[in-house]
């Protein structure tokens, strides 16, 4: 990506802003103890079995998660991408339990760092797993700052809630993460309206951060900001990744910021992850025929390749078909497509959910 | 519009909004049926009481209060012309009526009314009144005019002699408890000392029979008073004086005491024309015996039949509803999409009239204007909607429609050109309308409401027969003092199913059409 | 327009000099030295100061061309949208279409005006009254512009579904906007911005609330569309991703003011402005390797439009700002390479000394 443009003579000798050398140095992290990255990186952190939510509708029983199954890694960046209607905000509501009223059937197996957390009490699990262990940054969430309440204190809020710590000390750890997503130490006496959207985008990822999670759940953390904000973020993003050794499930509709953090791909169609792939080969060599199509109609800046329109719509949760889901719209339909496959797992770690990757297809 | 379409089909699946969309129709039907039935001259007529209401007993109970174990006396009407007998001899008629008393009850009331035709003097009447029994008693007799009530209930002669009870009712009296008074009166007591002796000393056959011979009494009286006379001794009521108040006491008692004799009665009316020839004079009679129960409805204290103003209270309390919560809530909508829309100074002056307004109490400047003004339920709509406009909810509808100016639809319709005047009407108002329609039909009880708080308070409109009106009636006249419930229940009882009506299909219509209360 | 005006006059002779607008014959729409500033007032009387939204905006656009505005939000390419549209009214300058200025229009020239400017707006499900059929909605501007007879109307409407593929229209006609898909919804805005027969068609992020695989689809649908009808096109987004595909020329603009323009590919391959280059430096196509190296963009926030920044406002966040002329003076636009213009003194001519030359300061 080497974009360095033919600039001005007198320009070149200056030295291009290293940006972030302008961001505060961090503090080693102080509470060793229960730091995030204690387990040996490329252990098991996340396995999630046939995960189902289904919501009850006046229309019908929508099935927004459909029998998903994943596994992550320790200090992995896991990605879920999905077109809008697929069923991934509601995966992370799943996974952090917060589940609105009308469920009408929630079922899976979720185990986190050895233990099944899916077999906990609500009240065991909002006490030992929602926030102190898997936190989370809402969609929009920069709007859903209380409006009358300082920042630093809001970011404090789930220490003084989950841990039971005093003022002066979740204070201090709420200083020591707004060093880490790069807020001045000052801004934890403003409110939320003098902070700008990245600021305030800044301090959602500071209040997910600040109990020291194991996972943190990022759903679409970047959608409503600008480029230049947005590269900003993803830049934190990958610095505490690196340096905190935090895990993250990036949870997103934009291909081109995915591959800005991702370690693994889980693309989710229908409710359902079609293909689980590590990175590498998600964003070079497509498996999933949906996973090529959706490639394939990415617009890229520095090709000159045209992009191509998926035809079709995704089937409605409402209804979904007995077979293969994406079947409807894939350009390698065969008769096998009438039955709904199972993810497949491939070589190089991959996962796919279709009939050309059993081993019988692969054999012959 | 599919919008609504969609929205009403769902109205299927709240128990509430079909039951309360029954009794709204269930009002509609009752309002129409009296607006069509029941002309408003008719119920007018009939409010202003009078002549049009002789006929009705008062302060009657509604007739189906019989259904709960009781039996109560129904109004009966005897007309001449074809439920009476009529002969005529040159100058003289005799009309005889007949009829069977069957209820346990007495009636509230009896009178007869008269109306003779005459040439030039009047007809003399004779009435007569015969008892299963036997027994006749004189109803008086008078000269006939064009009318004549004779009110049997009023005749002081009657009430003397039935010892102060009511002429109706010692007419329709058993004739047994007065014979048995007289027994005590007249023979038990003087004789008392010798009857005490032979109650204490003989066998009771001896002694009936004794009693019997001495009184000419029947057997069954003779066993009566031997009966009567021993329960007394048994007591221990043994001391002459003591026994002779006792019994005087029970002979009081059994004055007092009215049981009606079931049978046939006869009313006799023999009336001297004092005209010889044929069309010359004619007397017309009409008996009532006035019940205790009335209509649907029961009646009040002047005889007016409750059910007219329940029912013309329908349509008027409808209408005023209606009419109160269509001028309201439209104008303030547009007023406050214009205000919204044109911003600036016509905004300003509109808000700031609003905050004034919502300062000045409602009802009060209603009392003020019906005490010193007018009733008249025009000019309390008129005042109604003038003050509702400018009220609390053009901040609402502000709050609704501020956001929705901004919003990109508006801002195409301004890049393709549309007019002020089209934006506020065609796009901005109907924005609003599925927000606005459920607060619409909740609104409508609550004018209904004022309305009726007006007429009981004594604003109401003089000329229309209101449910206010009857509350304020039954509370002028002691209703439940008294213990007329029925005259204070049905009138609430509407106000109460409008209010229930309305408030259950609008709250549900709130739940369809306000997305943040939509149940998932 | 008293607070600034001493100011003003610098800026617009420099511009002026540097890039000769096209004659006013042949573009369709000149947009000269537009300013729109809005008043902020305390109280809603005393005057604090003005939003310089637009703050000297000049280019032009033939018969046919397509240009695409490119930038962050709050850059002020929303209200200059809304200016060339006339829903403002520029605070200077003006908007001239067809050789014509729009404030020295008529009420009803400027009525016609409206019928000449397609609008497709962001976002499809906002941009459609919620309450209206697709029958309704596409009959609104015909009825607004006095197409009276109900059979001409319908005949129009239908030709329009056809024109952006939602065939057959009976199965649309009756719907509302609710019951269409994202893409569908976009579809029927873009019927609605063609249904008058438009010159012009201005675009603001037309699919930046779609899905990655119905954008392209759009995207195609408006290329097609502005060729096949010979349509100007002005083409709004913050995504330089989606413009090389039908845009001809590219603006990019930072706090009120175009900093660079040149053709698609020449400024995509060739970025001059700094700002440019954090722009395509921030948008990586999806590579795995992205993940592994931090991109180099600057920091900060864009600058408030109530009180931008003096000299170049980029300079608070650009990594090469020299000190003493970048904090001073702004610069005017350079040519540095042909048909590419730049509003940096990184790309002042060799030779040219600067106004207040001091090249040796350190960023």
């Amino acid at each position: 990506m080497s974009n360095t443009p033919p600039v001005h003579p007198d320009a070149s000798q200056q030295p291009r802003g290293d940006v972030l050398a302008d961001d505060p140095s961090y503090a080693p992290r102080q509470s060793g103890a229960e730091s995030a990255a204690s387990g040996a990186a490329g252990e098991t952190l996340l396995r999630v079995e046939n995960m189902h939510l289904h919501y009850r509708t006046q229309r019908g029983v929508v099935r927004a998660v459909d029998g998903i199954s994943f596994e992550m890694k320790r200090n992995e960046a896991l990605v879920v991408l999905g077109e809008s209607g697929c069923g991934k905000t509601s995966l992370t509501k799943a996974l952090l339990r917060t589940l609105p009223r009308n469920v009408a059937h929630f079922s899976g197996k979720v185990t986190l760092a050895g233990e099944e957390i899916s077999e906990l009490s609500e009240e065991q699990f909002r006490r030992t797993v929602r926030w102190s262990r898997i936190s989370m940054v809402m969609q929009a969430a920069m709007n859903a700052l209380n409006p009358v309440v300082r920042v630093g204190e809001q970011v404090a809020e789930p220490l003084r809630v989950h841990n039971g710590w005093s003022r002066e000390k979740s204070r201090e750890r709420a200083a020591e993460v707004f060093h880490l997503v790069g807020l001045p130490a000052d801004f934890l006496n403003r409110y939320p309206f003098e902070l700008s959207g990245g600021m305030r985008q800044r301090a959602v990822l500071a209040m997910a951060l600040v109990t020291d999670p194991l996972l943190v759940i990022l759903d679409e953390p970047t959608s409503a900001l600008d480029v230049l904000t947005q590269a900003n973020i993803m830049n934190v993003l990958k610095r505490i990744k690196r340096e905190m050794g935090t895990s993250f499930i990036l949870i997103t509709h934009d291909v081109a910021t995915s591959s800005e953090l991702a370690d693994r791909v889980a693309l989710m169609y229908a409710g359902q992850i079609v293909e689980d792939s590590p990175a590498q080969h998600y964003f070079t060599d497509p498996a999933h025929p949906y996973t090529k199509l959706l490639m394939a109609s990415v617009p890229r800046l520095r090709e000159v390749v045209e992009p191509e329109h998926i035809p079709g719509q995704p089937p409605s949760l409402l209804e979904l078909p007995e077979g293969c889901r994406f079947a409807d719209r894939c350009p390698s339909r065969h008769e096998r497509c009438g039955a709904n496959p199972e993810l497949q797992s491939l070589p190089d770690n991959r996962k796919a959910r279709c009939w050309l990757f059993t081993e019988e297809a692969q054999s012959t | 519009m599919s919008r609504w379409r969609e929205g009403f089909k769902q109205v299927r699946n709240y128990p509430s909004a079909i039951l309360g969309l029954a009794l709204i129709a269930f009002l509609f039907g009752l309002a129409a049926y009296t607006v069509v039935f029941l002309s408003f001259e008719e119920a007018e007529l009939h409010w202003r009481g009078q002549e049009a209401v002789r006929q009705n007993p008062i302060n009657a109970w509604p007739a189906w209060i019989n259904a709960f174990g009781y039996d109560l006396p129904e109004t009966m009407v005897l007309t001449s012309e074809e439920d009476a007998t009529v002969e005529r001899d040159g100058s003289e008629l005799r009309i005889e009526f007949e009829f069977d008393y069957t209820y346990s009850d007495f009636p509230s009331e009896m009178a007869l009314f008269l109306e003779a035709e005459f040439d030039e003097r009047l007809p003399y009447a004779r009435m007569r009144w015969h008892t299963p029994a036997g027994e006749v008693f004189p109803l008086g007799s008078r000269s006939v005019g064009a009318y004549e009530r004779v009110s049997i209930t009023q005749d002081s002669h009657l009430e003397r002699f039935f010892y102060g009870k009511y002429p109706h009712v010692g007419l329709l009296s058993d004739p047994r408890h007065q014979n048995q008074a007289e027994i005590l009166s007249d023979d038990v007591i003087p004789a008392l000392g010798e009857i005490v002796a032979w109650v204490a000393d003989d066998e009771q056959q001896v002694v009936t029979e004794r009693l019997g011979e001495q009184f000419v009494l029947t057997e069954e009286e003779a066993q009566w008073v031997f009966e009567e006379v021993r329960a007394l001794l048994a007591q221990g009521v043994d001391e002459q004086e003591r026994l002779a108040a006792a019994l005087q006491r029970r002979a009081d008692e059994l004055r007092a005491t009215a049981e009606v004799l079931p049978g046939t009665y006869r009313i006799e009316i023999l009336v001297d024309l004092m005209h010889t020839e044929e069309d010359a004079a004619d007397v017309r009679a009409t008996f009532v015996s006035y019940g205790l129960v009335h209509g649907v409805a029961g009646t009040d204290h002047m005889r007016r039949d409750l059910s007219v103003a329940l029912m013309w209270g329908t349509p008027v309390a409808l209408a005023f509803g209606l009419l109160a919560a269509v001028g309201t809530t439209i104008t303030t909508l547009i007023i406050a999409a214009i205000g919204v829309w044109f911003g600036g100074i016509i905004d300003a002056t509109i808000q700031r009239i609003t905050e004034v307004n919502i300062i000045l109490p409602l009802l009060p400047i209603l009392v003020m204007i019906g005490t010193l003004y007018s009733t008249s339920i025009w000019l309390m709509l008129g005042v109604v909607i003038l003050l509702g406009i400018f009220s609390a909810s053009i901040k609402m509808y502000r709050a609704m429609l501020l956001p929705i100016r901004e919003s990109p639809y508006i801002e195409a319709a301004r890049a393709y050109g549309a007019g002020n005047f089209r934006i506020v009407f065609r796009y901005m108002i109907p924005r609003v309308l599925p927000v606005l329609i459920p607060s619409f039909v909740t609104l409508i009880p609550t004018y209904v409401f004022l309305e009726a708080s007006l007429a009981v308070l004594g604003l109401g409109d003089p000329t229309l027969p209101t449910w206010g009106k009857l509350l304020h009636d039954a509370q002028e006249h002691g209703a439940l003092e008294f213990g007329h419930y029925y005259w204070v229940l049905a009138p609430t009882v509407m106000l109460m199913l409008t209010g229930l009506g309305f408030a259950m299909f609008g709250f549900a219509l709130d739940r369809i059409f306000n997305p943040r209360l939509r149940r998932i | 327009m008293s607070a600034e005006s001493q100011t003003l006059p610098t800026d617009t002779a420099q511009v002026e000099t540097q890039v000769p607008p096209r004659t006013e014959g042949e573009a369709l729409l000149h947009a000269r030295q537009l300013h729109t500033w809005f008043e902020l007032r305390r109280w809603g009387i005393v005057r604090i100061g003005y939003v310089r939204a637009v703050d000297g905006v000049e280019f032009s656009l033939a018969r046919g061309e397509s240009v695409a505005f490119v930038g962050e939000s709050g850059c002020g390419k929303s209200s200059l949208i809304r200016t060339l549209l006339g829903l403002h009214k520029p605070t200077e300058g003006d908007v001239i279409f067809e050789g014509r200025k729009l404030s020295e229009r008529s009420r009803q020239e400027r009525h016609e005006y409206r019928a000449k400017v397609g609008y497709v707006q962001q976002d499809p499900y906002g941009a459609l009254p919620p309450f209206m059929s697709v029958r309704q909605i596409l009959a609104e501007p015909l009825i607004v512009h006095g197409v009276r007879d109900r059979a001409e109307r319908e005949r129009r409407i239908r030709a329009a579904l056809e024109e952006v593929r939602l065939s057959p229209p009976e199965e649309f006609l009756h719907k509302f906007p609710h019951m269409l898909s994202g893409g569908q919804q976009q579809r029927v805005v873009i019927a609605r911005a063609l249904i008058l027969k438009p010159e012009m068609i201005v675009a603001d992020e037309p699919v930046s609330m779609l899905d990655a695989s119905v954008r392209i689809e759009i995207l195609n649908l408006l290329r097609n569309i502005q060729r096949s009808h010979n349509l100007a096109l002005v083409f709004i987004t913050h995504d330089l991703s989606t413009v090389r595909y039908f845009a001809k020329r590219i603006f990019v603009m930072y706090a009120g003011k175009f900093v660079e323009e040149a053709p698609v590919d020449e400024l995509i391959d060739h970025p001059q402005h700094p700002y440019t280059q954090a722009l395509l430096t921030a948008l990586p196509d999806p590579d795995p390797e992205n993940a592994h190296r931090d991109t180099e963009v600057p920091g900060g926030e864009p600058p408030s439009l109530l009180n931008p920044p003096s000299g170049c406002r980029f300079h608070p966040r650009c990594p090469h700002a020299m000190q003493g002329l970048c904090d001073v003076e702004e610069p005017p636009l350079f040519e540095p390479r042909p048909q590419h213009h730049s509003a940096c003194w990184l790309q002042r001519p060799e030779g040219e000394q600067p106004p207040k030359a001091d090249p040796g300061a350190t960023p």
